[in-house]
């Protein structure tokens, strides 16, 4: 967009707000004759796209990432104002809410279209999930040699945030339509300015899926997606499409360029094929403090804590190493433990002055354990050297180890 | 008003809600809300192409085409021919001459890794070029699917693209990728994080 465009938007964003303080009275008796509430309208996104720099901020000509200070806040939930952002276009696209619509339509018997008042009409839920993108601790960040190594837990984790989001089921919609006989995926896009699409089983639509216009109590903001966005939980990052405004129910994986092409990976271990359809996060957890760039200030009682999570359901253990992974004891955790969730865990530490080697290992209620990082290369046919040079690894839940020196600063030491 | 009452009502209420609730199971779904689609508002906006064609609009394109409008609205990201560019390198190989890989690090973002060449119509209609996405007519569309696979060895360059001839084009990747069919779930032998 050109400095011109948005500056013809801001002026006809003005004229509108103007416009709406004088025609303020009329508009609530218009709505009163509907016999609508105001609450019914969709409500603003938060308007600052970056309001927050606790995020940080990572541009080129076709992405925007923002990332999660995971050491910055406790709980579980992500503040919205830092939930992490990885976006594929120039520019977030100014949507007006009562204008958007999502479609249904493909292999239904009654092709739909929905406006946010009737979204919001139909039943709704809340539920905490977190949203990871695939790429999210990329073995690329923590190579050796990478002018990023030594970066806090934030840009190495931080493309990971957890909220309450509330929405509609989409097994709610699909049902409306009425889903034929034969469909079995879903393909589905967003009204940003590359249209991000993507495709998901209808198995996994027709069973935790919603589409969600709220975040942590607020509308969906802006940079995550208002007014609405898909939310499939515990699966990678991709899949949960912003700015949602067409769904297509069809009978066979449409392989959108973003899932087959983008983010599909070359591997050894399948003889230099791709590896391609990730779905869920396996299990994972990392220790956010004490976290490399951060300091212990001496000798005594340590907080351990950090966050686990699982596509495959709830956390049902946390174990924390300070050895480097020669002995193992129980965390505690937080509770409630939602499921496909971040999950608070905490472990007290006394530090001896030495040096340690600290580790969190998660395991999901399926049994699933998360892999060392010898575990997860070994699995992909990648060792050595080209283990520090992986080719575009993603999809990637090893534990992370900070080694803790003898004055107290913490360093990454995933390749150490 | 007292227990009484209330209790006399609840004993009416509960078979009528029995009632209404298996209605609604049987009328389900009827919320009341959303609209109809008709066939013509869903052929304004569905350009979602399926690995077999279907979804491809109306249309034509030749390399010849594709390489006037690829050095004006593409050069100036993918390099000249799609070859040495700020931006994702799209060629590989030659005409005549497609490279069959290893893929390695950026060579994957080649029209040459594609398993399908419909995905290039579907992701150039959608997302191309960066500053103005939307912007390409499907002729257009074609012509630049149709030069990028020529200049990756993969069709002729008199070949012309259209909504028959592009989903019959195989692709040198076509079986480089695992699973060779995307299935869900996937294999329970494997953990998650396969």
């Amino acid at each position: 967009m050109d400095s011109n465009g948005s500056g013809r938007r801001r002026f006809l964003k003005q004229a509108a707000a103007l416009a709406g303080v004088a025609a303020g009275a009329g508009a609530g008796s218009e709505l009163a004759m509907k016999g609508q509430s105001a609450n019914a309208q969709p409500a603003k996104p938060a308007a600052e796209t970056n309001g927050d720099q606790r995020r940080g901020v990572r541009m080129s000509v076709d992405h925007i990432t923002y990332y999660t200070p995971l050491q910055d806040y406790g709980g579980v939930i992500t503040p919205a104002s830092l939930h992490f952002v990885q976006y594929h276009a120039s520019h977030f696209p100014d949507i007006d809410a009562s204008q958007h619509r999502l479609t249904i339509h493909g292999m239904v018997d009654r092709p739909m279209s929905f406006s946010m008042d009737d979204l919001k009409r139909l039943p709704s839920v809340s539920r905490v999930h977190f949203v990871e993108c695939h790429a999210n601790s990329s073995p690329m960040i923590h190579s050796a040699g990478n002018p990023n190594m030594g970066l806090p837990v934030q840009f190495i984790h931080g493309m990971a945030s957890c909220s309450e989001w509330t929405g509609v089921p989409l097994s709610v919609l699909l049902n409306m339509a009425g889903v034929k006989r034969g469909a079995s995926w879903l393909v589905y896009e967003g009204a940003d300015p590359g249209k991000f699409s993507h495709t998901v089983p209808l198995e996994k639509a027709m069973d935790d899926v919603m589409v969600a216009y709220g975040q942590n109590g607020e509308p969906v903001r802006r940079e995550q997606g208002y007014p609405i966005r898909m939310i499939v939980p515990g699966w990678e990052g991709p899949h949960n499409v912003k700015y949602l405004s067409h769904i297509k129910v069809v009978d066979q994986p449409y392989h959108t360029w973003n899932e087959s092409m983008n983010h599909s990976v070359v591997r050894a271990d399948i003889g230099d094929k791709a590896r391609w359809y990730h779905f869920e996060w396996g299990p994972k957890s990392v220790i956010t403090r004490p976290s490399a760039g951060l300091a212990i200030p001496g000798r005594g009682y340590v907080q351990i804590t950090g966050m686990a999570w699982s596509g495959g359901g709830k956390v049902s253990k946390v174990d924390v190493s300070t050895d480097g992974g020669r002995s193992w004891k129980e965390a505690k955790l937080q509770t409630p433990v939602h499921t496909k969730a971040h999950t608070r865990f905490n472990f007290d530490w006394a530090w001896d002055g030495e040096e340690a080697v600290l580790l969190s290992r998660c395991t999901d209620e399926r049994g699933e354990v998360q892999p060392s990082v010898a575990e997860l290369y070994n699995h992909w046919g990648i060792t050595g050297e080209d283990a520090k040079k992986p080719n575009r690894a993603i999809h990637f839940n090893a534990m992370q180890p900070w080694r803790v020196a003898r004055d107290g600063s913490v360093h990454d030491a995933m390749f150490a | 008003m007292g227990a009484y009452t209330m209790r006399c009502s609840l004993k009416l209420l509960v078979p009528a809600m029995v009632l209404a609730a298996s209605a609604a199971v049987a009328q389900s779904p009827n919320y009341n809300v959303g609209k109809p689609l008709t066939q013509e508002e869903i052929k304004s906006f569905d350009f979602m192409i399926g690995p077999d064609g279907q979804g491809l609009p109306e249309g034509r394109g030749s390399a010849k085409e594709g390489a006037v409008i690829f050095a004006r609205r593409c050069e100036v990201c993918h390099g000249k021919n799609g070859e040495r560019g700020v931006l994702r390198r799209l060629v590989l190989g030659s005409p005549g001459k497609p490279f069959r890989g290893p893929f390695r690090a950026e060579e994957k973002d080649s029209i040459a890794y594609y398993p399908y060449a419909t995905i290039a119509w579907d992701y150039i209609n959608r997302a191309m070029p960066v500053p103005k996405p939307g912007s390409l007519t499907h002729d257009e569309v074609y012509s630049l699917v149709a030069f990028l696979l020529y200049r990756n060895g993969i069709i002729q360059e008199g070949d012309v693209m259209d909504a028959k001839t592009l989903p019959k084009v195989e692709m040198p990747n076509r079986n480089g990728f695992v699973p060779a069919v995307p299935v869900y779930p996937p294999d329970p032998t494997k953990p998650n994080w396969f």
